[in-house]
């Protein structure tokens, strides 16, 4: 087959399985060895010009990144990514001086940003040092969106938040705050240069069952409920409380419920436990609250009496699965009640979108969704940008920063007349690490550790305290353990045909059997099934190199490679070398065109 | 770093009948230079013992001083070893196989060890035909002390200070097979589908099993004009036989044309198939053989492949007609039988 073209560097990209996972592509391992190497400034500067909100994201980020961490295949946990970004923050000295300059003359454009979330503030943190006069709206009275409102303190306390909302809003943000937009029309008006809409998917979804709203008091919509007890408009709840949906809103309802005095808090899920939507650490979060989860339950209908909520009704069904596709089957047994003073709905939430006048030419698709060109974010009204929540629907804070990035860099294209679908390439750097004849600019001395777990506060005193942070990060010790359980995966086997002898003593040294020299195959699966160890996982690919002396090839499985280098140790010609691959995604005005 | 050996595996390693992976064959982290021929030999010994189902304490393995020598460490950690005197080794196996024949004996040598200081020994571990497989590890220079010519450097080759060598090469298979060896290979370190088969018929033969392994030194023999070197095996390489092994317990369904390929029967019922790559000889015929080695010579041509069989073999302990249980299992009761016996032998002999 052809050889594999490792020029492109997408191919090493992939290679990084944590920072290809990641929405926003943050180069996870070279700040997890500056973490080990405890430069805690430098590695949360990393981060921050990557995802902008390492200290939001190191506490609640849905983290897509830790599944696809190649520790969880050659061992069984991935590293503890998320939570070594917290210590990153938690850890970080003085970063004023190391934030970019915003100039004091403008460039003469003037953007808006409705919505004052992670989508918003990423496209102000990247366009505000460009000199571009930035003006953010938003209903709340401070920043952050749907990390204020819909996350709560426990999990992510509020001096975190502003500190990482108030360094872009300090970059000269004009903001008005507590104002509600009603109209897309009156803010076209105002002439600006470009409009970026960020306004998240601020409708909870509903649930309209019989008697609904004969209790209307004591049954709460999910995201409204949690923003009403963060902005401090609800301090109670009633003493038993079910929370409707199997999500992180409804994790978080039931967590925050506790803490608002709820004594009997259960949560009800339609579906099977193991196929419920939360993150299993937020799950296991709320179960350790003495939450129990109740699978398989399907609400029926509120009882009320005399204006009084009483409890709701289920119905009892089991999953059945045709052609793969979920189905609930009643099982037949009589409806369950159980009693609760108030309920929470938290099955999801909407887009709205009632504020953009259809006729100025923002187009929407049949699910109300806006109309957007894939990879610019632009709406079809010239000069109309999307991102976050608003632009593809509910996601998450990492998937929101992206989406922001992306919009930054067609809005700045866009106001210097330049073709917007024009996407500028990653800047990417290869330089080998190699120092001496054993030595490696990298540690390849891998830990055998196992994920280290991450320290909680007593629960008698979290849960009498809403603001209480209940996760308390890594010490420094332990933090640097977990670091070291990092398998540089960016530190890439760089392989050079005609410097190979075919000596073999890559493929003798490997520690698990990833390289092998063979004869070569038309087709990859043929290929693959010939390897030391066949290659059957195919989301991996295999480095296939160019035919050498003898005839053979030189095939590498990347799916189980430990990056130790070993194989450049015992190359003879170097032919093998370690070498760090550096991928960072462009950003708005940084980049020139190759 | 220094040599660190990650502790992980492939998950999906597969076992063998055991219930080994081929983890469990492996040694430490070898400190030879990178690209040595021996880690090569290292890895093949690690495969034929994982592919014949050895039981790693079944096996016990030897050698004597050099870069050779060193090798032990590198495979079969959980087996026995001896590293001996230089040079002894072969009369190390020797007695150890005497007092002890339940184990299978794998001893490793270079052409130092074996050529040289070694000599006296090895030439009568070969004609006492000691069951054991001796591999040779041979790069034809002295590598630990710095690459001069050993005794089996070829007449003609360049060493890398441009010294050209005046003496005769000593052929180690020619001699083995002189001295009654009763299966002599020959192969390269850089083709490990010819070396695995070889070390498992070895391993599975019944007598004394020489496997010379041309093994270039990448730091002191791997340049223009050695014979040794990586680029002049490749291509001076004249393989004169194919060997494939067949396990025991598996059936032989293929119909195989017998002018080609000559199945040989070992002791413990697994069997090779002998591919005859080259007509000129006839393997079983010692004449035949040694002609075919001097042939090659002139033409600078190395065979490689099972050059010699002898499917008579009788190894040390038939000759010696030793008992079957190992003697060092043998207690006072066996070994002093008492006087009643003792009267009785001496009545028998007069």
């Amino acid at each position: 087959m052809n050889p594999t073209n490792y020029h492109d560097p997408e191919y090493y990209h992939k290679v990084v399985d944590c920072q290809y996972a990641c929405p926003a592509h943050t180069p996870v391992p070279q700040y997890i060895r500056l973490i080990a190497a405890g430069k805690y400034t430098e590695a949360y500067m990393i981060n921050w010009e990557s995802n902008v909100f390492p200290g939001v994201l190191g506490r609640t980020c849905d983290r897509p990144c830790e599944p696809a961490c190649r520790r969880g295949r050659v061992e069984e946990e991935p590293v503890a990514i998320c939570r070594l970004k917290r210590v990153a923050a938690d850890f970080k000295g003085e970063i004023s001086h190391l934030l970019p300059e915003i100039p004091e003359i403008k460039n003469g454009k003037k953007i808006a940003l409705i919505g004052g979330g992670p989508a918003s503030l990423t496209v102000a943190r990247d366009l505000a040092p460009l000199g571009y006069e930035i003006h953010l709206y938003d209903n709340h009275n401070k920043g952050g969106g749907m990390m204020r409102s819909q996350i709560p303190a426990f999990r992510l306390p509020a001096e975190v938040l502003d500190q990482e909302v108030n360094t872009i809003l300090d970059m000269g943000i004009h903001t008005h705050f507590n104002t509600y937009v009603t109209s897309l029309a009156s803010v076209l008006d105002k002439g600006y240069d470009a409009v970026f809409i960020g306004t998240g998917a601020p409708r909870g979804k509903n649930l309209e069952l019989p008697g609904r709203y004969d209790a209307a008091k004591n049954i709460h919509i999910g995201i409204e409920w949690l923003a009403n007890v963060a902005f401090e408009h609800i301090h109670s709840i009633g003493k038993r409380v079910i929370v409707l949906g199997g999500g992180n809103t409804a994790m978080d309802c039931c967590r925050t419920s506790r803490r608002l005095g709820g004594e009997d808090v259960k949560v009800v899920v339609r579906s099977p436990f193991n196929e419920m939507k939360a993150s299993p650490w937020e799950i296991e979060d709320a179960m350790h609250e003495d939450i129990p989860i109740t699978d398989n339950h399907v609400p029926k209908s509120f009882v009320v009496e005399n204006g009084q909520l009483k409890g709701m009704y289920f119905e009892k069904v089991k999953p059945e699965y045709v052609d793969g596709k979920r189905k609930l089957v009643s099982t037949g047994e009589p409806d369950v009640f159980f009693p609760a003073d108030d309920v929470i709905i938290a099955i999801g939430q909407e887009n709205k979108f009632e504020w953009i006048e259809r006729s100025l030419g923002v187009e929407f698709d049949q699910w109300e969704m806006p109309v957007l060109q894939k990879d610019t974010f632009a709406s079809t009204l010239p000069g109309v940008f999307f991102g976050g929540d608003a632009a593809l629907g509910p996601k998450n804070v990492i998937t929101a920063v992206a989406q922001g990035h992306q919009a930054a860099i067609s809005i700045d294209l866009y106001c210097k007349g330049e073709d917007i679908t024009k996407r500028p390439p990653a800047d990417t750097k290869l330089f080998s690490t190699k120092m001496g004849i054993h030595e490696w600019s990298y540690d390849n001395d891998i830990a055998n550790d196992h994920r280290f777990i991450v320290p909680q506060e007593a629960k008698e005193l979290t849960l009498k305290d809403r603001k209480k942070e209940v996760e308390l990060g890594f010490d420094l010790k332990t933090a640097f353990k977990e670091a070291q359980r990092c398998l540089n995966c960016d530190v890439q086997t760089v392989f050079t045909e005609n410097k190979c002898i075919e000596c073999d003593a890559c493929m003798d040294i490997c520690p698990t059997n990833c390289i092998t020299f063979t004869t070569d195959e038309e087709e990859e699966d043929v290929l693959r099934m010939k390897l030391l160890v066949p290659a059957i996982n195919k989301t991996q690919d295999i480095l296939v190199s160019d035919v050498l002396k003898t005839g053979k090839v030189m095939v590498k499985d990347e799916d189980m490679c430990l990056h130790c280098g070993l194989c450049a140790e015992r190359c003879p010609t170097a032919a093998w070398d370690m070498k760090q691959f550096l991928y960072n995604t462009a950003k708005a005005g940084h980049f020139c065109y190759v | 770093m220094s040599y660190i050996k990650p502790k992980f595996a492939h998950p999906r390693l597969p076992k063998n009948e055991v219930g080994y992976t081929k983890k469990y064959y492996e040694g430490v982290i070898s400190t030879l230079c990178a690209g040595c021929g021996h880690d090569s030999i290292s890895a093949a010994i690690v495969e034929a013992c994982f592919e014949l189902n050895v039981e790693p304490h079944r096996v016990a393995k030897l050698s004597g001083i050099g870069c050779s020598s060193k090798t032990p460490a590198y495979y079969l950690s959980n087996s026995h070893g001896f590293n001996s005197v230089h040079g002894r080794m072969p009369s190390v196996a020797t007695g150890a196989n005497l007092a002890n024949r339940s184990l299978i004996y794998l001893g490793v040598s270079g052409d130092g060890d074996t050529a040289s200081i070694g000599m006296g020994q090895f030439v009568h571990a070969v004609r006492r035909n000691v069951n054991m497989t001796y591999i040779v590890m041979n790069n034809g220079c002295y590598g630990l002390t710095k690459g001069q010519d050993s005794a089996t450097a070829d007449y003609g080759s360049v060493s890398k200070s441009g010294h050209v060598n005046t003496y005769e090469g000593i052929d180690l298979c020619a001699l083995a097979i002189q001295l009654g060896a009763t299966y002599v290979a020959q192969s390269f370190s850089g083709d490990k589908q010819q070396l695995i088969p070889l070390i498992k018929g070895a391993l599975s033969h019944s007598g004394f099993s020489l496997i010379n392994v041309v093994s270039p030194c990448v730091t002191f023999n791997n340049n223009p004009g050695s014979t040794k070197s990586y680029d002049y095996v490749r291509e001076h390489n004249e393989a004169v036989s194919k060997v494939d092994f067949v396990p025991v317990k598996e059936e032989i369904t293929v119909s195989y044309d017998h002018s080609v390929v000559t199945p040989i029967e070992m002791h413990d019922g697994t069997q090779i198939n002998f591919h005859k790559l080259s007509p000129v000889w006839d393997p079983e015929n010692k004449i035949s053989v040694l002609s075919a080695l001097m042939f090659a010579k002139e033409k600078h041509e190395m065979l490689t492949g099972l050059l010699y069989f002898d499917k008579n073999s009788k190894e040390l302990h038939e000759l010696l007609h030793t008992t079957d249980t190992p003697l060092h299992q043998l207690s006072e009761k066996e070994l002093i039988p008492g006087l009643e016996v003792l009267e009785k032998f001496n009545e028998s002999m007069r």
